[in-house]
C-alpha cells in the first residue's frame, strides 16, 4: 500500500497531487508534462520531496521535514523509460545485481519463474548492447523484480518500442502483476495500456490530480471527443477462422473484433473509442456494422456544440459513451431512460486495445 | 645499444621504480580527486580544480621549491613526519615519488574525470534503485564503466613520472643510486665534456618509453571503444 502526497515546485510548474495505491496496477494517466515521471522520481527516492508525504506498507518514507530515505533503502524498484542496463555486465549478471543488495529473508521473487515469464532464458550470456529493444526492456522489467521490491515503478516501459513490441511485453506485465503479486505504479499515456493494466487510473493534469478510478470510469470522460472512451468487459469467444474475427462475449451482445485474438474464455477489455459508436432505436437491418449491444439511454448531457457524448447503460452491467451530433440526439428523440441499441464498427477494434 | 655506465643503468632502474611507485600512488588518489571533481558539488570547486591544476601551469621549480618548503625536514608537514613516523621525505627516492605524484597528478586527474563525467548518472540512479548504496554504486557500476580513463590516466601519468626532472631535482636534488633519475642523469652527462654520448644514449631512451606508453595508451583507449560499442 503507498500512500503519496506531493507538493513540490518543478520548474515552472507546481506539483500538488495525492493519492494512493493498493495492490494491482495503479496507472498515473496524463500528457506529457502533467508530472507524471516527476511523481515516479520523488516515490523512488531520485529526487528530494519538498512537502508531502511518501507512506509505504506505514514506513514513512520522506515527510518533506528532513525525513529522506535514500533510494537504496526504498526496496522500491523502478523500470525506467530506456531499459538503463549495465553496458559491462551480462543480461545474468544484470539481472542478479539487486539480488545482491536484497536481505536473504526478502528475496521472495525467485530467478527461474521470472526468467520464464519474460523469455530471455537464451539471453542470459549476452552483453545489453547487442540485445533488441525489446529485449532490453524485457531484461530491465527481470532486474527490477528480482531485487523482490515491495512496489515497482514502471515510467512509460513502453514508451522507447514500437507496436509489435509493445504488445509483446504487454501480456508479460499482466502476467507478472498476477503472479507475482507485486503492487505497481505506472506512469503511461496511452489509453490502451492503462486500460488493459490498471485496476486503478489516476489522471494527471499539469500537476493536479483531475480525476481518479476506475479505467472503465476514468476514460468516458473526458472534453474532446476524441479522447473519450468506454471499457467494456468481456470474454473471448471461438474466433471465427474463414472470416478471421473474434468474438467477445458480453451480456450486452458480441462484440467483434478484427482479427483472431486467443485463448478462448480469456476475460478482456475493450476499449471503444466513443466516436466509433452510433445509436439506433430498432436493431438495424442492412448496414456492415457487426456489433450491436443492447442498453438504455443513461444521460445526454446539455450542450450547445454540434455534438454530445450519450451515455449508454449497457445491459447486464458497464457504460458505453457514444459521441453522436445534437442534431441525431432531437430527430431520434432521444431521451434518459430510452431502451438503445449502441453500434461499433468492428474495423475499429482489434486485439491491440485489449 | 650503446655502452652505458653503470651509473646510467642505475638512473633508469631507479627512474622505472620512482615512476611505478608514483603511478600506484597517484591513480587511487587522482581517481577520488576525479570523483569529488565529477559529481561532487560544493563551494570552491573551481579553486579545487585549480589547485590540483597548478603543478601543470607553474615551472616545476617551483613546485619541486614548495614541497621542499613543506615537506623539508624542517618543513611544518615535513617534520612532523619525521618526528612522529620517522618518514622523510627530502633527499630521499620517496621523496621523487611525491614530487613525480604531485607533478603527474593533473594529467591523471584529468583522464578519469573524462571519463567518470562520460558515465551515464542514470545507470547511477538504476544502481540505486537496485539497493545499491553510493559506495557499492561506484565500485560496480562508476569505476568500471571509468576503467579505460583510469588506465589511460594511468599510462600518461607514469609516463609523467617517468620524464620528472624540474620538480624532482629542486626537491630531492641529484644523488647517485637515491634520487638520480634518468631525466637528472642526462643533466648531469650533459653538463660534461665527456657526457655527450650517455647524454645521447639516455634521451633516445627517455623518448622510446615515452612514446611506448603514449602509444599503450591510445591502444587501450581504442580498444575500450571498441568493445564498449
Amino acid at each position: 500500500m503507498i500512500d503519496v502526497e506531493i507538493r513540490q515546485r518543478l520548474g515552472n510548474f507546481r506539483l500538488d497531487i495525492g493519492f494512493s495505491g493498493g495492490a494491482g496496477v495503479t496507472a498515473l494517466f496524463g500528457p506529457s508534462g502533467s508530472g507524471k515521471s516527476s511523481v515516479i522520481k520523488v516515490i523512488a527516492g531520485l529526487t528530494r520531496l519538498e512537502t508531502g508525504r511518501i507512506v509505504l506498507d506505514g514506513t514513512v518514507l520522506a515527510d518533506g521535514n528532513g525525513r529522506h530515505t535514500p533510494p537504496h533503502r526504498r526496496r522500491i524498484g523502478v523500470v525506467f523509460q530506456e531499459a538503463r542496463l549495465f553496458p559491462h555486465l551480462s543480461v545474468r549478471h544484470n539481472l542478479r545485481y539487486g539480488r545482491l543488495f536484497t536481505p536473504g529473508g526478502e528475496r521472495r521473487i525467485a530467478e527461474g519463474p521470472v526468467i520464464d515469464t519474460l523469455g530471455i532464458g537464451h539471453l542470459l550470456d549476452r552483453h545489453p548492447a547487442t540485445l533488441s529493444g525489446g529485449e532490453q526492456q524485457r531484461v530491465a522489467i527481470g532486474r527490477a523484480l528480482l531485487a523482490s521490491p515491495r512496489l515497482l515503478l514502471m515510467d512509460e516501459p513502453l514508451a522507447s518500442l514500437d507496436a509489435a513490441r509493445r504488445l509483446e511485453i504487454l501480456p508479460l506485465i499482466e502476467t507478472l502483476r498476477d503472479e507475482f503479486a507485486i503492487p505497481i505504479v505506472y506512469v503511461s499515456h496511452a489509453v490502451e495500456e492503462v486500460a488493459r493494466l490498471a485496476g486503478k487510473v489516476v489522471v494527471l493534469e499539469a500537476g493536479r490530480v483531475a480525476r481518479e478510478g476506475s479505467p472503465a470510469d476514468v476514460f468516458r470522460v473526458a472534453a474532446d471527443r476524441f479522447e473519450v472512451v468506454s471499457v467494456v468487459d468481456g470474454r473471448l469467444g471461438a474466433p471465427d477462422g474463414a472470416f478471421q474475427l473474434t468474438p467477445v462475449e458480453t451480456p450486452a451482445g458480441t462484440i467483434w473484433l478484427n482479427g483472431v485474438v486467443r485463448p478462448e474464455g480469456r476475460p478482456v477489455r475493450v476499449l471503444v473509442h466513443a466516436t466509433d459508436v452510433a445509436l439506433a432505436t430498432r436493431r438495424p437491418e442492412g448496414v456492415t456494422i457487426r456489433t450491436v449491444l443492447a442498453g438504455t439511454v443513461a444521460d445526454i448531457p446539455d450542450g450547445q456544440g454540434p455534438s454530445v457524448t450519450v451515455d449508454v447503460a449497457l445491459d447486464g452491467g458497464g457504460r458505453l459513451a457514444a459521441a453522436v451530433t445534437r442534431a441525431a440526439v432531437a430527430d431520434l428523440g432521444l431521451t434518459p431512460g430510452r431502451p438503445i441499441f449502441a453500434l461499433v464498427k468492428s474495423v475499429a477494434l482489434d486485439e491491440r486495445p485489449l | 645499444m650503446p655502452d652505458l655506465s653503470p651509473d646510467a643503468w642505475t638512473a633508469i632502474a631507479l627512474s622505472f621504480k620512482v615512476a611505478a611507485m608514483a603511478t600506484l600512488w597517484g591513480v587511487p588518489v587522482s581517481t577520488v580527486l576525479a570523483l569529488i571533481l565529477a559529481r561532487g558539488r560544493f563551494p570552491g570547486k573551481a579553486l579545487f580544480d585549480g589547485i590540483i591544476h597548478l603543478p601543470l601551469v607553474l615551472p616545476p621549480v617551483v613546485t619541486g621549491y614548495a614541497l621542499l618548503l613543506l615537506l623539508g625536514r624542517k618543513g611544518p608537514l615535513g617534520a612532523f613526519l619525521d618526528q612522529h613516523f620517522g618518514i622523510v621525505f627530502a633527499f630521499r627516492w620517496t621523496g621523487a615519488v611525491v614530487a613525480a605524484v604531485v607533478m603527474s597528478l593533473p594529467i591523471i586527474v584529468r583522464a578519469i574525470r573524462l571519463s567518470i563525467e562520460a558515465v551515464d548518472a542514470r545507470l547511477e540512479q538504476a544502481s540505486g534503485t537496485l539497493g545499491a548504496g553510493p559506495i557499492a554504486t561506484f565500485f560496480l557500476v562508476t569505476l568500471p564503466l571509468s576503467l579505460p580513463g583510469i588506465l589511460v590516466g594511468a599510462t600518461l601519468g607514469f609516463a609523467k613520472a617517468l620524464g620528472e626532472f624540474g620538480a624532482t631535482i629542486t626537491f630531492v636534488s641529484n644523488i647517485p643510486g637515491e634520487t638520480r633519475t634518468i631525466a637528472s642523469a642526462i643533466y648531469t652527462a650533459s653538463q660534461s665534456p665527456e657526457g655527450d654520448a650517455e647524454a645521447l644514449a639516455l634521451s633516445v631512451i627517455a623518448a622510446c618509453i615515452g612514446l611506448a606508453a603514449l602509444v599503450a595508451s591510445e591502444i587501450i583507449a581504442r580498444w575500450f571503444r571498441r568493445t564498449s560499442s
